[in-house]
């Protein structure tokens, strides 16, 4: 237990560890000194004097952000000599900005604004000619405005400390001073802008969103990012149905401050002119434009007739669809179709996971949980490229709490540059490096061990073997590629497993299977692309696809819908470590609905009774009826992240490890989306690479 | 030079090690910044917040004889601005600028802890004091022939 000190603070009383900050002390009691070099969680800078406060028995003022609280400290916050100072700091940092708050894109959340507001400095007695620097673009999504820059290193910090880059310094001296970045004139990072979040002020600006709105024109809503399996929440903004720009407004996700260029500035395919916007139906061998009506109705006789004949279906799912969507799907297919084909492209091999963990209780690491494990095990993933929230969260505990990261990968990644060791091991052998690490991590009293595509079946059972034999707590997190490549097997959308991996009752086709057949009467794709390198073996199926694009699969349709995406729906995704988030509708795009409804039409057409269809609806009964996602409901209504439990007992077969397969996104791609956002295409280092810093 | 420093303190050698470098060859390159960054395991952008910084790191080419001439309160009240002026005309470059030869690059600096014998100049690493116009030509006449 650390030392506890006494201090006074405004007349308060306080008790607090020893060395706590004066600042972080206030804040307890809920008095907030005013900041903006410092940051929580980063490390401490003391540049901008804004903080002063007057500490009993010392001459001068001192800087709450700096200054550890002492036994019997007596500090005022607001005496009439802190009040000067704060005004002459802000009087200070004016003097040479341009106060072109009408037009910033920061207007109004502007943590500058906001100080002058409440502690005043209206009037300035500097009458010179302000020092004047142009802006400067850096790269497609951070520009910079050096005339606005207050100098914080805020930007500095979070890029070298939070993110492991270190893309930003701080040149020359004096009113010259500016931010520079890596490459001189321009930048090559990560492209994350977490830069631009941070910025107290409007130096920094998004290439997406500069100059577009003002924020309170817009609507805020909190959903869950589109891309990769890690979950985080982003802010979308919304002005008349478009989204004007993503970002962390409120910080009470998962990631907290993190968000990485997809999740960014990644949505922007939400508004591409490529989005399909009416069903197209195929008609004397070319696809037109066709009414909803007319495509359902289509739709819903072929599929009918092909039940009634006794047919063959073959049904590929998405790992980006929702929960409700999944399940409801599969149930579509297996009851309302009676089709045991089912299946979608898998990432990574939870279901060996899941089965050998039967019996265990919280074996499943959370994304907090990296945040505060005393050690991480990192095996075949370049996680700051594939996984960045989860290289973000692994990063803070070690900066945090020293923890210990292991990395067992085939190339070099970034987590290399802390580890306390790393080993190069060929793809598919990793565990052959395990035994090497055994007395290291059992020396941790909390290990997370994270895997790859490339640890599947019974490499995975090896995998929580050697977890058990160290003789310490430790949880698993089984990598995956997309924002709901998880809830997609858990909601049964492959050939050997129904909801909640009870075994199927008839094993059907999988993806492979279905593409090879040659007697396949429909092949029906819902939010997927497996025909982006693969061809279709029937000649004769009627192809039916729900898509955002006119992807390879949808060409070879004879029926498109178009599909809303995750940033126009309600529902529910889980993420690679089994966390289950709430989306919630932002973007509006005409002529689309969303897989659930087209789903539920269908089904009304064909005059099956699949159950109410409404998110809300289905997600109740997966509540109810899948093994695993019994979870709190407050949780998820309030946007938290309610762990699903692993299911209990082993698993009645065992998963088809071979279709097991990552398509290895980096930082600037995402599958089928990812070609569509014109931004991340832009990034001068996309597509990006793996393993090779 | 970099084992001189403790381990882990090895970006201590970052500023010795620029300036030997820009000795030997007059200035600071991109090549040797991409250099130092390897060598020093430093971020290039840390390197370049040090070049900003101190202003006797160059990254335009120097002369051989660098001229610095001081204007600061002592030596301007001793004639460091005529001194400065003089120079300027006498080689016919400005402030940062180097002689067509490439001998003598000039260079209007602040103070240079010299100010009991102002006006004083540096020429590359050292001092000149009581400096006149009429002795600088003789010094600079003197770099020249030296070359
Ligand atoms: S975008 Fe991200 S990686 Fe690039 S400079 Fe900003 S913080 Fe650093
Ligand atoms: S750009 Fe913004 S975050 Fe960076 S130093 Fe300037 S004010 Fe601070
Ligand atoms: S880490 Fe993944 S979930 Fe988070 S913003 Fe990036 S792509 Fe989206
Ligand atoms: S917040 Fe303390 S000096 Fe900037």
């Amino acid at each position: 237990m650390a030392e506890l000190v006494t201090l006074t603070i405004d007349g308060k009383q306080i008790t607090a560890e020893k060395g706590t900050l004066v600042i972080e002390a206030a804040k307890k009691i809920g008095i907030e000194i005013p900041a903006f070099c410092y940051y929580e969680g980063y490390s401490l800078q003391a540049a901008c004097r804004m903080c002063l406060v007057e500490v009993e028995k010392m001459p001068k003022l001192q800087p709450g952000c700096t200054l550890p609280a002492a036994e019997g400290m007596v500090v005022m916050t607001d005496s009439p000599k802190v009040v000067e100072a704060r005004k002459s700091t802000l009087e200070f940092l004016l003097t040479n900005h341009p106060l072109d708050c009408p037009v910033c894109d920061k207007g109004g959340e502007c943590e500058l604004q906001d100080m002058v507001f409440r502690y005043g400095a209206g009037e300035s007695r500097f009458t010179e000619i302000k020092h004047h620097a142009n802006e400067k673009q850096w790269s497609p999504m951070v520009y910079y405005d050096p005339a606005r820059c207050i100098l914080c290193y805020r930007c500095i910090r979070v890029c070298d400390e939070g993110l492991g880059v270190g893309a930003l310094g701080l040149t020359h001296r004096g009113v010259h001073a500016e931010i520079t970045p890596s490459n001189g004139d321009h930048l090559e990072c990560d492209e994350c802008g977490m830069c631009i979040d941070i910025c107290p002020v409007g130096a920094l600006t998004s290439g997406s969103y500069r100059y577009k709105s003002r924020p309170w024109e817009m609507n805020h809503v909190g959903t869950i990012c589109a891309h990769c399996s890690n979950g985080c929440k982003t802010t979308l903004s919304i002005r008349n149905g478009e989204i004007m720009r993503a970002n962390n407004r409120d910080q009470s996700g998962i990631n907290g401050e993190f968000l990485c260029a997809k999740g960014r500035f990644g949505y922007d395919f939400v508004h591409s002119e490529e989005r399909l916007q009416t069903p197209l139906v195929r008609k004397d061998g070319e696809l037109v434009e066709a009414s909803w009506s007319e495509a359902l109705a289509l739709v819903a006789k072929k599929f009918g007739d092909v039940k009634a004949k006794g047919g063959k279906f073959g049904v590929v799912g998405s790992a980006r669809t929702t929960n409700e969507e999944a399940y409801y799907l599969q149930k579509f297919a297996r009851q309302g179709l009676g089709t045991a084909n089912i299946d979608h492209r898998r990432s990574g091999d939870v279901a060996s996971l899941l089965n050998a963990l039967a019996g265990k209780r919280d074996a499943l690491a959370t994304v907090a949980d990296l945040y505060t494990t005393k050690a991480a095990l990192v095996i075949g993933s370049d996680l700051s490229q594939q996984h960045p929230l989860l290289a973000f969260q692994l990063r803070a505990n070690y900066r945090h709490h020293g923890s210990s990261t292991y990395t067992v990968t085939r190339g070099p990644v970034r987590e290399d540059s802390y580890a306390a060791r790393s080993i190069r091991f060929e793809a598919g052998d990793e565990i052959g490096a395990l035994d090497q690490l055994r007395e290291d991590l059992s020396k941790h009293a909390s290990v997370v061990i994270l895997f790859g595509d490339s640890v599947k079946g019974g490499d995975v059972a090896k995998l929580v073997a050697f977890g058990d034999s160290l003789g310490v707590g430790v949880k698993y997190v089984c990598l995956m590629d997309y924002s709901n490549s998880r809830g997609a097997w858990d909601m049964g959308l492959t050939h050997e497993y129904g909801p909640g991996y009870e075994a199927a009752e008839q094993r059907g086709l999988s993806l492979p299977e279905m593409l090879a057949a040659k007697d396949l009467d429909v092949f029906w794709a819902v939010g997927a692309n497996p025909l982006a390198d693969a061809e279709l073996g029937s000649n004769d199926a009627f192809v039916v696809v729900q898509e955002l694009f006119l992807t390879e699969t949808a060409r070879r349709a004879d029926v498109v819908l178009p599909a809303a995406s995750a940033y126009e729906k309600n529902g529910t995704v889980t993420n690679t470590c089994g966390e289950v988030q709430r989306l919630k509708a932002g973007a509006k795009v005409m002529g689309v609905k969303t897989d659930l409804e087209i789903m539920g039409l269908l089904a009304k057409e064909m005059g099956l009774d699949l159950g109410i269809w409404t998110p809300e609806k289905v997600f109740e009964e997966i509540r109810r009826t899948v093994r695993g996602y019994n979870v709190q409901l407050p949780i998820i209504v309030t946007g938290g992240a309610a762990p699903t439990q692993p299911v209990s007992g082993q698993l009645a077969v065992l998963p088809d490890v071979s279709l097991v397969r990552s398509a290895e996104d980096t930082l600037f791609t995402s599958g089928s989306l990812g070609r569509y956002s014109k931004m991340l295409n832009a990034a001068m280092e996309a597509p990006g690479k793996l393993y090779k810093e | 030079m970099i084992g001189n420093y403790p381990t882990g303190r090895q970006k201590g050698a970052l500023i010795p090690m620029l300036l030997y470098a820009q000795d030997e060859i007059g200035q600071i390159t991109e090549e040797l910044i991409d250099e130092v960054s390897k060598r020093l395991s430093v971020n290039r952008v840390e390197i370049e917040e040090v070049l900003g910084y101190y202003t006797m790191l160059h990254r335009e080419k120097r002369g051989k004889h660098h001229v610095q001439i001081c204007t600061n309160v002592s030596c301007m009240l001793r004639g460091g601005e005529e001194l400065w002026e003089h120079a300027c005309g006498k080689l016919g470059i400005g402030n940062k600028q180097t002689t067509a030869d490439g001998s003598v690059s000039l260079e209007e600096v602040e103070c240079i802890g010299a100010c009991s014998w102002a006006p004083a100049i540096l020429v590359n690493y050292d001092f000149h004091f009581n400096v006149t116009p009429e002795s600088l030509d003789a010094l600079i006449e003197g770099l020249r022939t030296k070359q």
